[in-house]
């Protein structure tokens, strides 16, 4: 029985792709259209070796991994600008650079990323921000399942997720730090559906806006106080999500900030720590 | 026999799905280009594709594909013998393929189109269950012999190989349908064979599925007691006998099937009001046998509806977007956007909750008649 690597069978070489891409100064455009996973960022990381800091991706349909090899020493940072929709795990540990979506991104925005920023004006799929330890994700719509999943943070290393529409089930599922926003902007009755929020979280903290029922919170999350302090980062964090999204959603900085508010945090640093102790 | 390979990949499986409400037909094209855009998501181990409104002119008869591995004379010769005794054999011949295709050892494909012929017993038997018992003697009795697809005016092609490599083994090109479904595979836990390609097919339901059923066995042993069999090697088929015993036997909606194959959790149901908690409550206990569990996305079509469903934790993605007739179902967003790239609405549903695309009431009349 024949057994194909169908992610790497019938890679080009570089000289047969080049011509997708045209470096003018330190901008770099590439038409991703026909490309394989493994091209387009073999010929971004071309690009940004010849001196390119701003990558513009045009067609872009279902490609993987985009900007994930694009780790330099010491630390080049480039602006990738996309056009269409990548595929899964867009910005995999992203070493710092800025990505931008004009169009939906799929499931596993931001894997494991390290620093660096995505703004996405569109929606997302599921587990976005998986085990994220830095950087920051915009996304203006919703996102599906498990978003935040094992998020982290380290010192001042603090992962920001902030996301414009609502979440599915399991936003925050064993998260162990960072911050996560969710906004809420595009409730019809002003209720999130997610249910399971924060099962298992031991660290971080997530802001709702809008209502969800105690019942949809897991067990290990508790409702705190909104404090200065937490007013004082939202209102951040509005802004900079208004500087992005501010065209395009109906909604002004201080009605987005209007709203009814919810912090939740771990009531433990270790919910599990039991579990296998006699 | 296929022996299983002992060794296991991991990875997902890609499915798509696309419907023309209207009931126009298209041919394979269209599928094949959003398949091709998931070409990571298989590994060359399966692939297919289920059409519906593709034997017009047959379409009073039921169609038969059959599949006869290592082309088996005998076994050929038995299920002629075994079709004429129970069935009118209006048409039959081998089903179409292109040598050159990149395919290895393909089986022989035959297809019959077939009325019934009832006698003794089994004239208390409805056409689509005399069928059914029919497909399963063929499948359980006959070695070698495989009914892939048995509904009227529709078809199950499919394969080892890339969907691709299927498509033009087959030369789906020049079949055309309004709903078409495919599968691209990467078999995880049971062998890569030509049989246990997807779509899986009963009647015309047809199923292509993306995950893993943990809960096969539990199933499989309640689909025995309505004379189910699986035979196929693989846990997709509960799939297709579970739709067709809920929804064509026991005549339930989709909306319901889908509290019993993924029901909300307990502690949701805890929080409906007395209505609601009673109907789900009433559903896990009288279907507990039905939940599937695990990790699962499947397309399902039959005549007349196309419908996604996700296991109820969503543990396998799912995308539905839509453009004036056209409803599309795909395990990525691209490989939809890569068909039509300007949708007019797209959107991820909730674990549990199907997205159905039906012929409008016009189309319904035109198509089934």
């Amino acid at each position: 029985m024949r057994f194909v690597d169908s992610f790497l069978d019938g890679v080009r070489r570089l000289e047969e792709i080049v011509h997708q891409a045209r470096i003018e100064g330190d901008v770099a455009e590439i038409d991703a259209k026909g490309l394989k996973h493994k091209e387009l960022n073999d010929l971004m990381r071309f690009c940004v070796e010849r001196g390119a800091k701003k990558l513009i991706l045009k067609n872009v349909c279902g490609q993987r991994y985009i900007g994930t090899r694009l780790f330099f020493n010491p630390g080049v940072k480039v602006e990738i600008i996309i056009y269409g929709t990548p595929g899964n795990d867009l910005g995999a540990f992203l070493a710092g650079h800025r990505i931008v979506v004009y169009g939906n991104a799929q499931d596993g925005v931001g894997n494991t990323m390290d620093d660096g920023e995505i703004i996405v004006h569109g929606r997302a799929g599921d587990v976005v921000a998986m085990a994220m330890r830095g950087g920051k994700i915009f996304i203006r719509d919703s996102v599906g399942y498990r978003t935040a999943i094992h998020m982290k943070e380290y010192m001042d290393r603090v992962p920001l997720l902030v996301v414009g529409g609502t979440a599915q089930d399991f936003l925050g599922e064993y998260m162990a730090g960072g911050r996560v926003v969710l906004l809420g902007l595009n409730l019809e009755n002003g209720r999130h559906r997610c249910h399971y929020i924060g099962t298992g979280m031991h660290g971080g903290v997530i802001y709702l806006r809008g209502k969800v029922e105690k019942y949809q919170l897991g067990k290990e999350v508790g409702v705190v106080e909104m404090e200065e302090e937490d007013w004082k980062f939202l209102e951040k964090v509005v802004d900079e999500f208004c500087g992005y999204f501010g065209r395009e959603i109906k909604m002004e900085r201080d009605e987005i900030l209007g709203g009814n508010f919810m912090k939740l945090i771990p009531v433990t640093k270790r919910p599990y720590g039991k579990v296998y102790s006699y | 026999m296929i022996k299983p390979r002992d060794d296991k990949e991991f990875q997902g499986c890609g499915i798509f799905g696309v419907m023309d409400r209207s009931g126009k037909r298209f041919n394979g094209e269209m599928i094949v280009e959003a398949m091709k855009n998931m070409h990571v998501r298989g590994n060359g181990l399966g692939g297919g594709f289920a059409v519906y409104g593709l034997y017009p002119k047959y379409k009073d008869y039921y169609c038969l594909h059959v599949m006869i591995q290592d082309w088996n004379e005998e076994a050929k010769m038995e299920v002629d013998r075994f079709l004429d005794a129970n069935f009118d054999i209006v048409h039959d011949e081998e089903i179409p393929t292109n040598e050159d295709a990149n395919v290895e050892n393909p089986p022989l494909f035959w297809r019959y189109f077939v009325s019934p012929q009832k006698k003794g017993e089994d004239k208390k038997l409805s056409d689509d269950d005399y069928v059914i018992k029919k497909v399963m003697h063929i499948n359980t009795k006959i070695k070698d012999a495989y009914v892939i697809s048995s509904g009227k005016n529709m078809g199950v092609f499919k394969g080892v190989g890339f969907p691709e490599d299927i498509a033009e083994f087959f030369m789906i090109e020049k079949y055309k349908g309004y709903i078409w479904t495919a599968h691209s595979r990467f078999p995880t836990n049971t062998p890569g064979w030509w049989g246990g390609a997807h779509p899986f097919c009963i009647l015309d339901w047809t199923v292509v599925h993306n995950g893993e059923i943990s809960s096969y066995g539990t199933n499989k042993r309640y689909l025995e007691m309505f004379g189910y069999y699986c035979t196929l090697q693989t846990d997709t088929e509960v799939m297709a006998y579970a739709f067709d015993l809920l929804m064509r036997r026991q005549g339930l909606p989709i909306e319901i099937v889908a509290k019993i194959l993924a029901p909300p959790m307990w502690d949701i149901i805890d929080h409906m009001d007395e209505k609601k908690k009673k109907l789900y409550t009433t559903l896990r206990m009288v279907y507990a046998p039905l939940l599937i569990n695990g990790p699962w996305t499947v397309i399902v079509a039959h005549h007349g509806e196309m419908f996604g469903l996700t296991d109820r934790i969503r543990l396998r993605p799912i995308t539905a977007g839509e453009k004036g007739d056209l409803l599309f179902l795909s395990s990525e967003e691209a490989a939809i956007r890569a068909v039509c790239p300007d949708l007019d609405r797209v959107w991820t549903p909730h674990g549990g909750e199907p997205v159905v695309g039906r012929l409008n009431e016009k189309a319904l009349k035109k198509v089934i008649g």
